[in-house]
């Protein structure tokens, strides 16, 4: 049985981040890539955090990795599972753990992307086990 | 041996306040600045450097430099969270080593109990924080975020929660010798570990304190300090370091103190071991355990092991810690325990600690506090201290 989930409160969206959150909205986990240094680099930005190139282009990312790290709150009304996630593309993101036993959440075990709507209908990107 | 110093730390204050309902926080600065002044042996018009945070009332520093009185030729606001203090006397330090300043007054102050501030919920601080968008929806707090760290940790060097209780067991030690400290009864590795789990894998006892009040702390130069005596202790090194989650390329199992630490030990061309008491910062047991190993006292993964069987208990283990209880069990001011971290290592080297904490021949210290969140973006800062005669 998959554990009660919590309202999720609504991303900032700028102007450097709307593409991402468009493409949440499509069903689509989009990462930001350096055309210069070609590194992946997250959260995505206009200039490249690892070279200093504005030539960044937007890709669709598989939405596979793994656990990084994890934390269960349980001091909240609804109790839900914090942690990072490294994607198959290197880059490590945070993000809730979703539709799992928390009982069943491990550092290493392998997650895939799935989408939830926010408070204010945008769509968030949140991962679970993978069957 | 006489090191020489390029400044001395010449008062101390600790406010003893741990609820203040009937104080402003302005109000608290001044305490905590006249009760460092007077140990000092110094008045307000002798201050001509003001450094304090980005989180007092006012831009800058200037609403409180206002408030107090203070004539200032020189002012630095550092913001590097619960860690801004250490780095403060850094600053200081060598402000007063270019001549810029002589004597320097540095002050904390908050009411978060008095204010009823939850720690639950997302922080949120709005603007522009670009980070904003990809962690808020996912509730990040404290806790869980502190939790994150210390799983890492265990799931890569073995640590365990009985382990981190002992650090708590420790801080509690000193706690019980300490008036003012919230938390005073001596615990348990078992009452750690069967406290109710607030966000796994941290029990409820591995968290520190939430409390009112500050501190303050007067930095000078050798000149002063000579004319002050030999309660001056000395500021041999000075290292500092903001670590961040890199793009998305990072390694939870270590902090900045990796960084801050060796550059201060470079400094003050000292080793770990040459160190006699240490206050580390300890916003949890997990901050603690991460920062002894990247301090040096010992290997990366072994700090479970060290700090186990009492070693941070001052009498009994190789490593005396916080032996003010801390911000464990004694005081975390404003949610940030930077400030009295500085304190109790001037107390120790002047002697001056609780007879039945205080280090015998107490030498040389370390005190290193981190601001933030060690599980996303954190300041480290570390200074080296040393007793007037070291």
């Amino acid at each position: 049985m998959s554990p009660q989930e919590r309202l999720y409160k609504d991303p900032d969206i700028n102007m450097e981040t709307e593409r991402y959150w468009e493409g949440a909205g499509n069903g689509q986990l989009l990462m930001k890539k350096c055309n210069s240094c070609g590194k992946t680099h997250f959260y995505p930005r206009a200039i490249c955090p690892v070279c200093t190139s504005s030539d960044t282009e937007w890709y669709e990312a598989s939405g596979k990795g793994k656990i990084y790290s994890y934390s269960i709150m349980r001091r909240s009304e609804i109790p839900y599972v914090m942690a990072y996630v490294t994607l198959d593309e290197g880059v490590t993101m945070m993000t809730n753990i979703i539709e799992s036993d928390f009982d069943d959440v491990k550092i290493g075990k392998a997650v895939e992307v799935t989408f939830r709507k926010t408070e204010g209908n945008k769509s968030l990107p949140v991962f679970r086990l993978c069957k | 041996m006489s090191r020489t110093s390029k400044a001395y730390i010449a008062g101390i204050y600790e406010h003893p306040t741990r609820k203040a309902v009937d104080k402003t926080i302005p109000q608290l600065h001044a305490e905590v600045a006249i009760g460092a002044l007077k140990d000092a042996g110094l008045t307000k018009d002798d201050i001509d450097g003001y450094f304090c945070d980005g989180d007092v009332p006012g831009l800058g520093g200037m609403s409180m430099a206002e408030y107090m009185g203070l004539n200032i030729t020189y002012t630095d606001t550092t913001e590097t969270g619960g860690s801004s203090y250490v780095v403060h006397v850094g600053h200081a330090v060598e402000a007063i080593a270019a001549g810029k300043c002589n004597v320097a007054l540095i002050t904390l102050a908050g009411r978060p109990r008095a204010e009823g501030l939850a720690t639950l919920g997302a922080r949120d601080r709005g603007g522009e924080l670009p980070e904003r968008g990809f962690e808020i929806p996912y509730a990040p707090v404290v806790t869980n975020m502190y939790g994150m760290a210390a799983m890492r940790h265990m799931y890569e060097y073995g640590t365990t929660s009985e382990q981190l209780a002992w650090i708590k067991v420790a801080a509690s030690h000193h706690a019980q010798y300490n008036e003012h400290a919230l938390l005073r009864d001596v615990v348990t590795v078992e009452d750690v570990v069967n406290s109710p789990m607030i966000s796994d894998p941290l029990h409820r006892l591995d968290c520190c304190v939430i409390s009112d009040g500050g501190g303050a702390l007067i930095v000078v130069s050798p000149e002063i300090a000579k004319s002050l005596g030999d309660r001056c202790v000395k500021v041999l090194g000075h290292g500092e370091a903001v670590k961040h989650l890199n793009g998305g390329r990072f390694d939870l199992t270590y902090t900045g103190a990796a960084k801050s630490g060796p550059i201060a030990f470079a400094e003050a061309k000292l080793k770990p071991a040459d160190i006699d008491y240490a206050s580390i910062y300890d916003s949890f047991t997990i901050t603690v355990l991460e920062t002894i190993e990247d301090l040096g006292f010992c290997e990366k993964g072994q700090g479970g092991k060290f700090v186990s069987d009492g070693n941070l208990i001052s009498g009994v283990g190789k490593l005396p810690f916080n032996t003010d209880g801390g911000g464990l069990c004694n005081n975390h001011p404003s949610n940030r325990g930077g400030m009295t971290k500085v304190i109790e290592a001037v107390r120790q080297l002047r002697g001056e600690a609780h007879p039945k904490v205080q280090v015998p021949d107490c030498t040389l210290a370390l005190a290193h506090g981190t601001g933030g969140q060690i599980s996303s973006r954190a300041g480290a800062g570390t200074v080296i201290l040393g007793r007037n005669d070291a």
